[in-house]
């Protein structure tokens, strides 16, 4: 019996992130290609408020696992958990979204069960047994189409892709699963936690995204008043999270995040292949830019070859006026 | 201590990779080939915490004779010898991973050090599947709080911060919504991001010091390890062109494109 196992994840808040959501959608997708239930994990102190929470998404049953090592994750004491629910329910597809810890856990989960893995899947093709997972390389220059040929498959998917899951339909069984002794002997001990705390939306979930890139020579007061009066996030490109200027979790591209809102607005940016890796899926792409050679342009809906920092307030006006 | 590196053959990330009509694999034809990004960056912590706390730094390639070109530039660098595994054909992180243990077994390393992605399969699995093999902590996307324009990186400090007893490292990870710090027991698996540190140039009397360096052969079968991918590529594409998009004159036309055209804002 083949079943489909998809990974949940809480914040550091304790609750659900939003990806998770994402990653069930897929899951939900898999499980209909092959012909299987699905299944989710929920590893926390005390997971039943997350189970809660996932109970009228759409899986068969929601398997809690316990365990106060699991205060902080850290892999080490999520995967042994992982891997022996995976292998006590027999699933022979296990995923997570490619969030960071989606990222750093399903591989190692993956070297438990000795499956193959495929990372940052976009979309599942063939049906049954014939199951193929379509995934970008090099910077998204390259969409494959590929194979695990291991029993157990292992994957992450890439939660813009995938549009989140809706509640309604049965409400799930849950299960309390007993973690193996391993969980609580993890080499890796948890030490800080140090937040870039935002009132603005996740980058990630943002449906408006306001980017900055060189062109700003740092100062992102423009972009982030931008942002704020369009309710957007705040993205930057690699240039200027390398200078320090802004938080590293602003990042928008190939190893940074990657971000397809209905709205992208990228001022001062050039437009790195691999700063486009991370957004051309956005539905609309504004570029500014003084440069009027700017690669930014090629994949831009709207360009204008202007100073940002003329641009940025007049549009902040123009919207504010429309309001 | 002794710190094991890697250095993979990629192609260079400036390239413009297109894709054969066929879908079989990319067009090789006018492409540089460099050390993944990463891996130089891997190589780089590698030889400032050899730096601080003495010792040596062994780099490790996997691939046909032409990765000698990538071993040679991290000796160039300053790693001490190379370690060349002698194989052809399709890699996928299972292979990469079960090739690179049977190294560490015979090396012994304090600390693998590894880039957290190649820039080619953007798959960022092999340091993980490395790990748990080895039954080894992992410190993935090994990031710093202080900037690339920092002190601290001008001085070349390592991020990696040796416990006294040598029995344990901090490690800084790049994680979603801000940096999580947590203590690795040694022996390790690093994984480096991107703002671990800036990798140095090789020096020309380091260019002429890495030929002399030793690059010790070893094969799959030598390793007991049998290299056939289980990722298998079925087919590529190019990815599907966003169409041709316009330059407007001015803020307000931008602005009513926005509202009435794209009905975004």
């Amino acid at each position: 019996m083949s079943t489909v196992l998809i990974v949940a994840e809480a914040q550091p808040d304790g609750q659900l992130r939003k990806a998770t959501l994402n990653a069930v959608a897929a899951g939900k997708d898999l499980a209909q290609k092959v012909g299987a239930p699905l299944h989710l994990a929920v590893l926390a102190q005390d997971p039943a408020k997350l189970a809660e929470t996932l109970k009228p998404y759409g899986a068969a049953v929601i398997h809690t696992v316990a365990s106060p090592a699991f205060a902080h994750y850290v892999a080490e004491s999520f995967a042994p958990a992982v891997a022996a629910l995976a292998a006590s329910i027999g699933a022979d597809f296990v995923g997570a979204a490619a969030t960071a810890q989606g990222r750093d856990l399903l591989p190692r989960v993956a070297a438990k069960l000795k499956a193959a893995m495929a990372s940052e899947v976009t979309a599942f093709g063939g049906s049954g047994t014939d199951i193929t997972f379509t995934r970008p390389m090099w910077a998204g220059s390259v969409i494959a189409e590929v194979k695990l040929m291991t029993p157990v498959k292992a994957f992450t998917v890439r939660a813009t892709e995938f549009s989140a899951a809706e509640p309604g339909g049965a409400p799930a069984e849950v299960k309390a699963f007993q973690p193996p002794a391993e969980v609580a002997s993890s080499p890796t001990q948890f030490v800080s936690f140090n937040e870039v705390k935002s009132a603005r939306p996740e980058l990630t979930e943002a449906s408006i995204v306001v980017s900055g890139g060189r062109g700003t020579k740092g100062d992102f007061k423009e972009i982030e008043a931008l942002a704020d009066e369009l309710g957007a996030a705040v993205g930057a490109s690699r240039a200027v999270c390398d200078a320090g200027w802004v938080p590293n979790d602003y990042q928008v591209g190939q190893t940074g995040k990657v971000v397809a809102p209905k709205l992208y607005i990228a001022a001062g940016i050039s437009g790195a292949i691999q700063h486009l890796a991370g957004m051309k899926g956005s539905k609309t792409i504004v570029a500014i830019n003084k440069d009027p050679e700017a690669p930014i342009f090629q994949v831009a809906d709207y360009g204008i070859v202007a100073d940002l920092f003329k641009v940025l307030p007049e549009l902040r006006a123009a919207i504010h006026a429309a309001k | 201590m002794k710190i094991l590196v890697t250095a993979k053959r990629v192609e260079d990330p400036e390239s413009k990779i297109k894709v054969k009509t066929d879908g079989s694999g990319i067009v090789q034809e006018g492409l540089k080939y460099k050390i993944n990004p990463f891996d130089e960056i891997a190589v780089e912590e590698g030889l400032r915490l050899a730096a601080k706390h003495g010792g040596e730094v062994v780099v490790v390639s996997i691939g046909p004779k032409e990765v000698q070109e990538q071993l040679r530039h991290a000796l160039a660098m300053g790693a001490t010898k190379a370690v060349w595994v002698n194989h052809a054909g399709a890699l996928d992180p299972m292979s990469a991973a079960a090739l690179l243990k049977g190294v560490i077994e015979r090396e012994k390393p304090d600390l693998a050090i590894l880039g957290k992605q190649s820039i080619d399969d953007d798959q960022s699995q092999t340091g993980q599947y490395l790990a748990e093999w080895l039954g080894w902590s992992q410190g993935t996307f090994a990031s710093k709080v202080e900037s690339l324009e920092s002190d601290a990186e001008k001085a070349k400090t390592p991020a990696i911060q040796i416990a006294a007893d040598g029995k344990s490292a901090q490690v800084v990870r790049e994680v979603d919504n801000g940096l999580a710090t947590v203590s690795v027991k040694l022996p390790a698996v690093v994984t480096t991001d991107l703002r671990l540190n800036l990798p140095r140039y090789a020096s020309l009397p380091g260019i002429m010091k890495a030929k002399s360096k030793p690059i010790e052969e070893l094969t799959p079968a030598a390793l007991g390890v049998d290299a056939t991918p289980q990722v298998e590529v079925v087919k590529m594409s190019a990815p599907p062109p966003r169409k041709a998009g316009i330059k407007v004159g001015d803020v307000q036309e931008l602005f009513t494109k926005l509202k009435n055209e794209a009905k975004v804002i």
